[in-house]
């Protein structure tokens, strides 16, 4: 049966098919199998297409004394070749600060710095010509570690503090005191597209770029910027990611200034492709940090007052350090009161590639933080982690004011958790566990439960607004579009859902289309978790407005009012007669009513000061909680995930289906960075590990046998959200702490469980088999 | 340039490449297949993986000119005109998939796992893909979907 005919007649189930809280399959899983799904590497190139080679700095700090091109110009395919003289606009492609040259001149800040690009016929010409180019350095001194960054007070931006209480005081007080000093590493993106942009210039001052992009608006601006033309020449399109993860944020913006600037210059489409190792020298990670903690407890555990200083490496430039690093006090508290607190943060200028956004945004460094403190303090009172969490948990009456002064308003982690650890039979397992220990002379296994609160929102206000279009067309067939890109984690498909749900048709009577800047403009990045819920919330503001219209023209015409007009499923009912949408569509288009409608969302009650830090930065928060068991080798620090137990909030699911993969996927790459993904630089700020071969990722083989996870059956967002969801992008990857924390508990029995291990992360066998040998020492000693 | 033809999808193909061009160069650029992916350029992630005679290859790490002859199924070649490969219907009705770069790969290998042993354990459907790298889904509908591919392909027989 063809969509046309489906369409024309009446559905009589009492349900549409692909409606909100339907576990819809993604709308492209049968071109993902088939092959069919186009990327931007797949669309047909423009006879004469040029392949474009960015050449790289070899210098962490130079001064660029001469860049000499003329031998790679005169190369056998070469079209063009481009430095910082050759931009029309201006040389930044930052997201804020512009300190980000799409070409470094003057002065290079790291290996692997863009400072030209070849245009060639093939790639394989544009990279030999790219070989010619004789760049003349004057090395300066580097600064490739946070230590030395705090030691030269070498920032991109000034330090920031938040405070609550007195913390002095209180840890002057307090019965019990630890402190120490907690490594977290970064972690690539390692999305399986790499970057990507393909240019095709147009008439006058025009250019469409398909960018691999999460903000489409940005990378606009950008080449415009770049280009020294006016926003309005510039269209990006992005119809499908192979992944994002937010690398693809702020950095996409490089390749497509580069791209569109050779097409405007040649007249040709050009097309910028980076392989996996230059994407990986070449773009940001995940922020590394160094925290100092300072806590102090009274001998239940829990924490009177505390002191954190928090020191990223922001990399070259400021980027989107600023917002990652307050995410990351944001965070400071995770799901617990902490009344007596100050943050300190130190965003460190480091002669490495500049960091980015990653799935959490700083706020999984600060939630690593807490979470070790809380099993310090357990190991030191000889509790269990979990009864020393509990007693500091959020309150939902009293003690429910985070540090920043935000009312904790949806706390649901003491429910959420007691449901987990009878789930997961916790108390059980961790006594057998014990006890196997005892007796296992160096197989030691090791259990963690550990929480996640996450605040949804972009703590910069005025990012949280978005925009959708909807067409109805005379056959009753819908085209939407709106501003958030889709990556894989089914915003498109739960968008449409929201669609269909609104008008009562079938989802396939949904057509989704590739965001565009030309048909929604100003859009915020696909960030910070918000996708569904600011741009479901918008494409149904679009669809309700042409209801709306839809429903005034039926009640006119067949003289009923507007409350007998019922949107059944699949028909729309007017008074004692029945329609089919197609039908109503058709009729209202000859009776002159607008079909089509912009729709525009902005998230309520947000509000934030950024001087004092206090205020309301997120509309509400999401919640879950995760068992790890883990088994490590404590002869060569080796170690298996040997089971998972996962229960995540994410309110009244658009899509359970998508949720839970999200949650998985998410659980995972949390795993994977705080366990084996280890970025290493060498001494002369090359960096290491920019392949698989070197940088490990979670294979199917590391998942652990016994993978059972759920969503909460009884979470409902307090707020109005789309359809009462929750956001579900980002929060599950602080899941994965409790790996960290369980081989940290399966490293403490060597000592007895008396010894905190301070295992950083990651924590990779070396590092397990260092704290292993640390915590015997201590303990004989 | 040399003139390299082989049989991909049951079709005859042909076309002047230079020698060092790789197979997925090949099949993506001179036949114009771009449902295989290339994922590192380094024959790490398997998202280029591909049949060449019925065995699973990763065409980013074979030369065009070694698979001259031989009969090469891509993704797109897997499906029966409109009705999908068991274990492509098992990928898509498992959410065996997020950001989908990484599929095609990984159900050709899949594929070809089964095809080798039919009575795969969870293990071994595991260290099977170990080869194939997937950054979204953290496996665990991959592996439901290898399972529920496999039964289907039994079923078939
Ligand atoms: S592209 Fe061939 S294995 Fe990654
Ligand atoms: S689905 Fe994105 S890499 Fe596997």
């Amino acid at each position: 049966m063809s969509d046309r005919t489906m369409a024309n007649e009446k559905n009589n189930a009492g349900i549409i098919q692909g409606g909100v809280h339907q576990n819809h399959l993604h709308d492209s899983a049968h071109k993902h199998v088939s092959g069919t799904a186009i990327y931007i590497d797949d669309l047909p190139e423009l006879p004469g297409c040029l392949q474009v080679y960015i050449g790289m700095s070899e210098k962490p700090h130079a001064k660029i004394k001469s860049i000499d091109v003329s031998a790679a110009r005169k190369a056998e395919g070469v079209a063009c070749v481009l430095t910082a003289d050759d931009i029309p606009g201006i040389n930044d492609y930052s997201p804020v600060m512009g300190d980000d040259p799409i070409f470094a001149n003057e002065l290079v800040e790291y290996v692997g710095q863009s400072m030209f690009a070849v245009a060639a016929d093939s790639i394989d010409n544009a990279r030999a010509a790219a070989s010619l180019v004789k760049v003349d350095y004057e090395e300066l001194p580097a600064i490739l570690t946070i230590e030395e960054a705090l030691e030269k007070e070498s920032y991109v931006l000034s330090p920031n503090e938040m405070k609550r209480g007195d913390s002095a005081t209180a840890l002057e007080r307090a019965e019990n005191r630890l402190k120490d000093r907690i490594l977290i590493g970064g972690q690539d993106h390692f999305y399986l597209e790499g970057h990507i942009a393909l240019a095709i210039p147009g008439e006058d001052d025009d250019v469409l770029v398909h960018s691999s992009t999460q903000h489409p608006s940005e990378v606009q601006h950008n080449v415009a910027k770049a280009l020294g033309v006016s926003d309005h020449c510039v269209t990006i399109e992005i119809r499908r990611m192979g992944g994002g993860f937010g690398g693809k944020e702020s950095q996409p913006a490089l390749f497509a200034s580069v791209a569109a600037m050779v097409a405007k210059k040649t007249g040709k489409a050009a097309k910028v492709r980076l392989d996996r190792d230059d994407d990986m020298e070449m773009t940001g990670k995940r922020h590394d940090f160094i925290m100092d903690y300072d806590v102090g407890f009274d001998a239940s555990g829990r924490i009177e007052g505390i002191e954190f200083i928090q020191a990223c490496r922001a990399g070259n430039s400021a980027d989107l350090t600023g917002a990652i690093a307050d995410r990351a006090m944001f965070h400071a508290d995770n799901a617990y009161y902490l009344e007596n607190v100050t943050i300190k943060s130190y965003r460190c200028k480091t002669n490495t590639v500049s960091n980015t956004a990653f799935r959490g945004f700083g706020g999984p460094q600060g939630v690593v933080g807490i979470e070790r403190v809380i099993d310090a303090i357990a190991n030191h009172l000889g509790k269990d982690p979990l009864e020393i969490r509990k007693v500091n948990f959020y309150g939902t009456t009293d003690r429910n004011v985070t540090p920043y002064y935000m009312t904790v308003e949806d706390n649901v982690i003491h429910e959420l958790v007691v449901e987990l650890e009878a789930d997961a039979d916790y108390a059980a397992r961790r006594a057998d566990i014990r006890a196997f220990n005892e007796n296992s002379p160096f197989v030691k296994k090791g259990i963690a439960l550990t929480p996640v609160k996450f605040g949804i929102s972009f703590t910069t206000t005025f990012l949280n607004q978005a925009g959708a279009l909807v067409h109805v067309y005379t056959d009753g067939s819908v085209h939407l579009n709106h501003g958030g890109t889709e990556m894989g984690q089914g915003l498109y498909t739960k968008v449409a859902q929201v669609v269909a749900e609104e008008f009562q048709i079938d989802n396939n009577r949904v057509k989704i289309t590739a965001t565009n800047t030309g048909k929604v403009p100003n859009t915020s990045a696909t960030a910070a978790s918000s996708g569904a819920d600011m741009n479901g919330m918008a494409a149904q503001a679009a669809a309700r407005t042409i209801r709306n219209r839809l429903t005034d023209f039926a009640a006119q015409k067949f003289q009923v009012k507007a409350d007998e007009v019922r949107w059944l499923p699949g028909r729309i009912q007017v008074g004692a007669e029945e329609m089919t949408f197609p039908d109503l569509v058709k009729q209202a288009y000859l009776a002159r009513i607008s079909l089509s409608s912009t729709g525009y969302y902005a998230t309520p009650k947000i509000h934030y000061d950024a001087q004092k830090m206090q205020g309301r930065p997120f509309y509400y928060f999401a919640y879950g909680a995760a068992v790890t068991e883990v088994e490590v080798d404590t002869l060569t620090g080796e170690y298996k995930v040997m089971r998972t137990d996962i229960l995540h909030d994410v309110g009244k699911s658009l899509n359970p289906t998508i949720d839970l993969g999200q949650v998985e996927g998410a659980y995972i790459q949390g795993v994977g960075w705080l366990t084996t993904e280890e970025l290493v630089w060498h001494p002369s700020g090359k960096l290491w590990t920019h392949a698989p071969s070197t940088y490990k990722i979670p294979a199917c083989s590391d998942r652990a046998p016994e993978f059972n996870v759920r969503l909460w059956d009884k979470g409902k967002n307090a707020e109005e959200t789309i359809y009462r969801s929750k956001a579900v992008g980002e929060p599950p990857l602080m899941l994965g702490v409790s790996a960290l924390m369980a081989l940290s508990d399966a490293v403490a029995s060597v000592g007895g469980y008396k010894i905190h291990p301070g295992l950083n992360a990651p924590a990779t066998p070396e590092r397990v088999l260092d704290a292993v040998d640390r915590v015997r020492e201590a303990a004989a000693g | 340039m040399t003139n390299v033809s082989m049989t991909v999808n049951g079709r005859p193909v042909s076309a002047d490449v230079e020698p060092r061009t790789l197979l997925v160069e090949y099949l993506r650029e001179n036949i114009g297949l771009t449902g295989t992916h290339v994922g590192c350029d380094t024959s790490q992630c398997g998202a280029c993986v591909i049949h060449v005679d019925g065995k699973s290859v990763k065409s980013c790490t074979m030369l065009a000119v070694q698979a001259a002859g031989c009969e090469v199924t891509t993704i797109e070649g897997l499906a029966n005109g409109d009705d999908l490969h068991p274990m492509q219907a098992a990928f898509r009705e498992n959410h065996g998939l997020q950001c989908g770069f990484c599929t095609p790969g990984m159900v050709m290998s899949a594929v070809d796992l089964v095809t080798k042993n039919p009575d795969l354990t969870d293990t071994e459907i595991r260290d099977g893909l170990e080869g194939n790298i997937c950054r979204c889904t953290g496996y665990h509908n991959i592996v439901k979907s290898v399972r529920a591919g496999s039964n289907a392909m039994k079923a078939a027989e």
